[in-house]
């Protein structure tokens, strides 16, 4: 049995020890222990470093409102955490746990020396530090602040856990599990409900854990307890213990995060270590408790100094003594018997120190009986002791005189300035709270949501209260789930009802200016940061919050908000309500990446989608991207080949034989109905109304602004059917916009929209023999230059397959797009493969495609153009119907700016060295005038695989139609590239080659 | 997450299914080439940036597909209404009352 600990007390199990290691050394705990109480029982306080002076600093609570006591817990490669609370971190056999934010070692650490030169480090020394030179951001702040920010160290391996999701839809959650929460579950079951109480400890009772000594109707309170969450389970409620209720978001959806491994010895197969619950309740009761406030005085960060309440919780509910010769400083009578209890278990309770000249007769009597020494009005003004508090001063208060202080020895000083309900869900709700004089602390007021909030969380103390008011509360709820409510009553013994009075920082007799008296723990906020940052004009708590970082540490202000609160509206000489008090945001308490990735990681993290030939082009090597979600074949490299070596040879392949294309991801739209051709008519800036069936022809799509969207060749099939092509990425859009149109604008056109992209497999061949190549397998059609020109369209069987066959190019060259149904997508393209042998036919990808219709000056929405581009500053005013009466855009193209001088336009460039430039590369005129120099457009597409004998480029140039023939520049980091000027047109300016 | 109730399923649905698609009751001209051109930038451009009830557009995008009409409080993100395409704008003191 470790030092510390008291056979035969708390909810551990002496018959279970179980070892785990911190910072490398073996320490024996029990089961049911956490790591801060495994530790405590070894009389281990010290278990971390604070985070901006690197002092020493033991757990303050027991719970996960803790700020100071975060390790690494480790369980083999790749299972790492870093700031894990160890008042919540469960042992089992074989845990490594580390300290953290310590060099060399947890005792003796170099960062300390920040402690040293804390005046350094005071309120908004980020903003006054680091502000100049500004030479110096780059080598000496910036790395400075890299290496000491963040707390902890990340892990670097991938995490091999899996976390799930679940929704959950329930007529009533009850968050907190206290005598509050446990009440309203027993109002609430048995009634025909679901009902869920779920609490984020690994086991239910909330302060009932804590203070045993309470009697429930007669019964023991964990009697009580026992028998009461037995009851409930028999009424069907779902009971989910080690599940955080994480944020509250609109219309009663709680999140919530299950923890389903983190404490088991071995991880069980196929189960994931956390569960993100999607919690959708009719009715939410809130019963979250309240949570005990610091004392703020010099040296109240000690290892030893805790919260009396989180000493009463080590004791009675893990059976640890935390310290044998304790202080207690107090301004409540809560804490007075924390006193009482330790010096029941053995303890030699030092003194009770109460800022409070009078004090409850009950209690200073008990004190009396027991033994223990009382100062009542006193303060405490500083503490000692290295690693380990060891003594502790206490003044008399006279008024707001301090008098002499008197050093008492102690191994732990535990304090409490009062509780905290805790209101951060509620606050979540977007909930009014309202300030409360004699509690000195916010309470819930209203909230939007349906959802009730009881016990502790609004104000009131004692088990009997809590247990009565989340009997009657919950009955609100109830009513409006159509069920009857009821009132259980409760009689509660010995039950421990307190007050007290707020304290602001302690009184004392030395320089407030040097007391390290802390406010935030995690952060390293004192009460001096928080006036200093008022004197420095900060008025809003807001402003406070973030100048100080007070409230801004992973326990997210728990401990911290109100004693802040009360320090910066004394210093503002204002009430607190009027100082505002920081927003609660979720998530509650610290949550894993994984919990809310879920399954959207690997294979699952984005939909990859796959042509039906998708399988052929990965079996003949191809290199894939991404394109609109969808894999697409890059290039084909043959062995050896780098990227530019297998496109300059794709593309010479097609210009002199034949290349397939697996064009299928091309967004489809079906356009049918009586007023289909009026519909895409007044969709595309082209004239529609005249295509006759069976003929193609190039669309533009602009928005209502006149700026290109998409744009795609429609073929109409007959009269009342078009079949519509957009860009792979913009398929989705064009459909949401035509719907748009269709459904808000125009109802009268009696049209149908439906996306066909994945109901077709699209193979597009091109190049001089590609008619030769597809005319055997047409049947009973000639693709001849009479029947069947450029920008027709046939529906015939290919390859024995119905089809919808285009003659159409997107590479200069004479072209055939075959729409198949999608299935025979592969089967059709292998008949042509094999038959294609015969003419050196050579699979192409996206990069060859792009360097082919670059070299014909096609554009490629979104790249040559950035939605600021016009059909004339592309060059292509040939698209526009101007006889048209409307097209969406057509009135946009009018506009000032539009027909402006000067706007940039789609030119070609030919660089002089003939060298290939940068897509994206600035443009100026003068490459001598001063810097900034003025940028005149931008490169747009360029490339030097292609069948020209020089590299190509596209770019947009202010005013560039009228720059034909000059020089511009490309400045780029080691020096000046010039180009010429030319049209976009780089090959067959004739169109000779897509004639058969 | 916001639930939003679809007028064309008639359902209550989790916002994950729908999109939100800008505000409503702004008409596209009969005629767009009779606008001036400061007509025409107030059609294309301007918006109401409101702090309260709010007439927008949502579309039931994995669901119906149809663009419908809501009001919507931008501070509280509840919706009053939501009312199919081409119906009339809602009254909206009337609403306000109601939902009181």
């Amino acid at each position: 049995m470790s030092k510390h600990r008291l056979r035969g007390r708390g909810r551990v199990d002496a018959s279970q020890p179980v070892v785990f290691t911190f910072d490398g050394k073996p320490y024996t705990g029990l089961k049911g222990d956490t790591v801060a109480s495994a530790l405590l029982a070894h009389g281990v306080h010290l278990m971390g470093r604070s985070f901006k002076y690197h002092r020493p600093r033991g757990a303050i609570a027991a719970g996960s409102e803790e700020p100071n006591a975060l390790i690494g817990t480790r369980r083999g490669p790749g299972r790492f955490e870093p700031n894990t609370r160890a008042t919540v971190q469960e042992i089992w056999d074989g845990l490594e746990t580390n300290s953290q934010n310590k060099f060399p070692s947890l005792k003796w650490d170099v960062g300390a020396v920040n402690d040293a030169a804390y005046m350094l480090f005071s309120a908004g020394f980020y903003y006054k530090t680091f502000m100049w030179p500004r030479s110096f951001w780059d080598k000496v702040y910036e790395p400075f602040i890299r290496a000491a920010a963040g707390l902890g160290v990340s892990p670097s391996e991938e995490d091999p856990d899996t976390y799930a999701s679940r929704y959950l839809y329930c007529d009533l959650l009850i968050v907190g599990a206290g005598p509050a929460g446990i009440a309203a579950a027993r109002e609430a079951a048995g009634k025909g409900l679901s009902v869920v109480l779920v609490d984020e400890n690994s086991e239910m009772g909330g302060t009932l854990l804590s203070e045993p000594q309470s009697k429930i109707d007669g019964k023991s309170a964990w009697t009580w307890l026992e028998d009461e969450l037995a009851a409930l389970k028999e009424a069907g409620v779902k009971l989910m213990t080690r599940t955080t209720a994480i944020g509250y978001y609109h219309e009663n959806m709680i999140g919530m995060v299950e923890k389903l491994t983190d404490h088991l010895p071995t991880l069980p197969a196929d189960t994931p270590r956390e569960r993100m619950w999607r919690v959708r309740a009719k009715q939410v009761v809130l019963a979250q408790g309240a949570l005990e406030k610091p004392l703020v005085f010099h040296g109240n960060d000690r290892p030893g100094v805790m919260l009396a309440g989180s000493a009463q919780t080590y004791l009675h509910r893990y059976g640890v003594k935390v310290g044998e010769s304790p202080v207690v400083v107090t301004s409540h009578d809560s804490a007075w018997y924390a006193a009482f209890d330790l010096q029941a278990a053995g303890a030699y309770v030092q003194a009770i120190v109460d800022t409070r000249p009078q004090v409850r007769q009950d209690l200073q009597a008990e004190a009396r009986t027991r033994g223990i020494p009382v100062k009542l009005g006193h303060t405490v003004t500083a503490t000692g002791g290295r690693l380990r508090i060891n003594t502790v001063r206490v003044n008399p208060l006279n008024g707001t005189h301090v008098g002499n202080g008197q050093w008492i020895k102690c191994d732990a000083l535990l304090m409490s300035g009062g509780w905290t309900p805790s209101l951060h869900l509620f606050s979540h709700t977007k909930g009014s709270l309202i300030w409360d004089d004699d509690l000195t602390t916010f309470l819930p007021k209203d909230t939007p949501e349906d959802c009730i909030i009881t016990g502790a969380s609004r104000g009131l103390w004692g088990v009997e209260a809590a247990l009565k008011d989340g009997s009657v509360r919950v009955g609100e709820a109830l009513s409006k789930l159509g069920v009857e409510a009821t009132v259980s009553d409760y009689t509660v013994a010995d039950d421990r009802v307190g007050t007290g009075v707020t304290m602001r920082e302690l009184p004392t007799d030395r320089s407030a200016g040097k007391a390290k008296a802390f406010v935030d723990f995690q952060n390293d906020v004192t009460a001096k940061d928080l006036r200093l940052a008022v004197r420095e004009g900060m008025r809003s708590i807001e402003h406070v919050k973030r100048y100080t970082t007070n409230g801004m540490a992973t326990d997210q202000g728990k401990m911290s908000n109100i004693n802040g609160l009360n320090i910066a509206a004394d210093a503002l000489g204002k009430k607190q309500p009027q100082v505002g008090l920081t927003t609660f945001r979720p998530p509650y308490t610290p949550t894993t990446f994984g919990a809310f990735a879920g399954y959207h990681r690997g294979d699952h993290f984005e939909v990859v989608r796959k042509t039906q030939i998708d399988g052929w082009a990965e079996e003949n090597a191809a290199v894939f991207e991404p394109v609109g979600q969808w894999r697409r074949a890059r290039y084909f490299p043959k062995a050896g080949e780098t990227m530019d070596q297998a496109v300059a040879r794709e593309c010479a392949a097609t210009r002199a034989s034949v290349g397939i294309f697996d064009a299928s991801t091309l967004g489809k739209i079906e356009v049918v109905g009586p007023d289909a051709a009026e519909f895409v008519n007044r969709m595309y800036t082209n004239p529609f109304m005249k295509l006759a069936p069976g003929k193609c022809r190039y669309g533009l799509l602009l928005g209502d602004d006149g700026y290109i969207r998409d744009d795609g060749v429609i073929a109409r099939i007959s009269d009342e059917r078009f079949h519509v092509t957009t860009t792979t990425g913009g398929a989705a859009r064009v459909l949401t916009m035509m719907e748009d149109y269709l459904q808000t604008e125009w109802p009268d056109l009696n049209v149908w929209l439906t996306s066909t992209t994945e109901q077709w497999s699209t193979v597009a061949v091109n190049g001089p023999n590609a008619a030769k190549l597809l005319q055997p397998f047409v049947k009973d059609f000639a693709l001849t230059e009479d029947n069947f020109p450029h920008m027709s369209c046939v529906e015939v069987e290919v390859a024995g397959y119905p089809a919808r066959l285009w003659r159409v190019s997107f590479t200069g060259e004479i072209g055939f797009e075959i729409n198949v149904p999608a299935p025979y997508g592969r089967a059709l393209w292998e008949t042509l493969w094999d038959a294609g042998q015969a003419y050196d036919i050579t699979a192409y990808g996206t990069e060859t495609m792009h360097v082919l219709r670059a070299e014909k000056g096609y554009i490629i929405v979104g790249q040559d153009t950035d939605g600021t581009v016009t059909p004339y500053d592309a060059g292509m005013g040939w698209a526009v119907g101007t006889k048209k009466a409307d097209f969406v855009g057509m009135r946009g193209l009018k506009r000032p700016d539009l027909v402006a001088k000067n706007r940039k336009q789609l030119v070609g460039l030919v660089t002089e060295d003939q060298s290939c430039l940068e897509e994206g590369a600035q443009i100026v005129l003068d490459p001598n005038q001063p810097i900034p120099m003025k940028m005149v457009g931008h490169v747009t597409s360029s490339y030097h695989q292609g069948t020209t004998d020089h590299p190509i480029a596209l770019a947009l140039v202010e005013g560039g139609h009228s720059k034909m023939g000059e020089t511009v520049y490309i400045p780029m980091p080691d020096r000046t590239i010039a180009a010429k000027v030319t049209g976009t047109v780089f090959v067959d300016p004739e169109n000779a080659r897509l004639k058969i | 997450m916001i639930q939003i109730h679809c007028p064309y399923c008639g359902e209550t649905l989790p916002e994950l299914e729908f999109a939100y698609a800008g505000e409503a009751h702004i008409v596209r001209p009969e005629s767009p080439s009779e606008q001036t051109d400061e007509e025409w930038a107030a059609f294309l451009f301007l918006r109401d940036n409101v702090k309260g009830p709010h007439f927008e557009r949502w579309r039931h995008a994995h669901g119906c597909g149809r663009f419908f009409n809501a009001v919507r409080n931008t501070i509280t993100d509840r919706f009053y209404i939501t009312y199919k395409a081409g119906e009339p704008r809602p009254d909206l003191a009337k609403l306000l009352e109601e939902s009181k």
